[in-house]
């Protein structure tokens, strides 16, 4: 970890076009306090990869709502009717990506790995484009590496060394997407002095900062 | 009275078996739960980070359920991120699930996810759980508006393709095999005909019975 950051210079760190991963599932674990600052800050034409689209007010919902978003990449947008409408209007790309494919190509990119052979979408319009591998007879599809500029990193408790737990159900996306992108910041749901070795899941090495204070500008 | 959702919910209940580790789709899925009775040991999986899924509570928590509602975690369960849940579901130690549609055909192919030029809420994860689990079960009501959803070939985009082992119906059980969609049970509230009549595939129709546990 590189250390603590307030908002102002988190802030500093977002630009137009850039491409962002936000952790959380319908916005369980997803960090609101860093979206509310990407919000102030208006910057455009984003690409966000989320698992879903959240709420209207809720979650990367509210960088939709405020048209920051030039395309999104998720599993699932049924709960922001939003999404939708500016789908409809051409004015916003959505990638649907099954759920587990979204989550292993987020793992490639942030193992190294060159994508990953899956069996999900086959025979569906999800294969259109992409290339088939048979492997001990069997057909998979290619799908390949997804990373981000930053990744935006929310349920976590998080120690004075940058490691991470999380609580409950707002892990999921959290630690893959702390392994693919170039800048990790973490808003933590809570701080603890230090976290016990082995019950780290995501290890400091992942993480680059994390957002502490209230009002700091 | 039950309804057409608790009906087809109760009668699913009774294929799951002690043991199976279980994820159940949202809607009319959802409902099984409550008629598994509580000495049969069944686990219940949601795809967002829980193995032992418990009933859904009012208490301020940070568990939630692949709905996104606030949830429970039973004793001996875990929670686990999004690569270890599709692991499980992907990877086949799914036993069963159980995933509403708005079509199915006789060929166990599937759809769910998109009504082109209308809705596209998205597949979630639909698409890993039929392509993964070792028996895939699909629960809707028969028709839509008189129209059948039970057809010879799905028309809309698929989730997946020959997937579906088990479609129950407010009206029917049916199960896909090799040679085509076999008519199991009816509901008593039915004849073989009416099933046969709002029902667009081709049923093959050996021995049925009356639906159980209804």
């Amino acid at each position: 970890m590189r250390g603590f950051i307030d908002k102002k210079r988190f802030k500093g760190f977002l630009k137009d076009g850039m491409s962002i991963a936000v952790g959380g599932f319908l916005t369980n674990g997803t960090p609101e306090k860093l979206i509310d600052l990407v919000v102030e800050s208006n910057v455009k034409n984003l690409t966000i990869i989320c698992n879903d689209g959240g709420y209207e007010d809720k979650g990367v919902g509210k960088l939709i709502v405020n048209n920051q978003v030039k395309k999104l990449i998720a599993s699932h947008i049924g709960t922001n009717p939003y999404v939708g409408q500016l789908m409809a209007e051409n004015k916003l790309e959505v990638e649907l990506v099954p759920q587990g494919t979204l989550a292993e190509r987020l793992r490639s990119f942030g193992a190294g790995l060159g994508g990953v052979l899956t069996p999900t979408g086959l025979d569906t319009i999800v294969e259109i484009g992409k290339k088939i591998v048979e492997v001990q007879g069997k057909k998979y599809l290619l799908e390949e590496p997804l990373g981000a500029d930053m990744a935006l990193i929310g349920g976590a408790i998080a120690d004075n060394y940058g490691n991470l737990q999380y609580s409950q159900t707002m892990r999921n996306f959290n630690p893959v997407m702390a392994t693919a992108a170039e800048l990790v910041i973490v808003e933590p749901y809570r701080m603890k002095e230090e976290l016990h070795p082995e019950h780290i899941i995501t290890p400091y090495p992942f993480v680059d900062y994390i957002l502490v204070g209230e009002d700091d500008e | 009275m039950m309804n057409e959702k608790e009906i087809i919910a109760k009668r699913i209940a009774l294929e799951l078996k002690d043991g199976d580790l279980v994820n159940l789709g949202i809607g009319i899925p959802t409902l099984v739960a409550d008629y598994v009775p509580a000495e049969k040991k069944v686990t219940f999986q949601a795809e967002n980070g829980i193995i032992g899924l418990g009933p859904l509570t009012d208490e301020d928590t940070n568990i939630v359920n692949a709905g996104g509602v606030k949830a429970t975690i039973l004793p001996g369960g875990a929670f686990i991120d999004s690569l270890t849940s599709f692991t499980f579901i992907r990877g086949g130690h799914i036993d069963i699930t159980v995933l509403g549609a708005l079509e199915v055909d006789q060929e166990g192919s599937m759809a769910s996810w998109i009504i082109p030029g209308k809705k596209v809420p998205g597949m979630g994860g639909a698409m890993d759980l039929v392509t993964g689990a070792k028996k895939v079960i699909i629960a809707l009501t028969h028709t839509n508006k008189g129209k059948s959803k039970i057809l010879k070939k799905c028309s809309l985009p698929l989730t997946a393709s020959h997937q579906a082992n088990l479609i129950v119906t407010e009206m029917a059980v049916m199960s896909v095999e090799e040679d085509g969609l076999h008519l199991l049970e009816i509901h008593p509230d039915y004849s073989i005909e009416d099933v046969a009549k709002a029902t667009e595939a081709d049923l093959i129709i050996n021995n049925v019975e009356s639906m159980k546990g209804i």
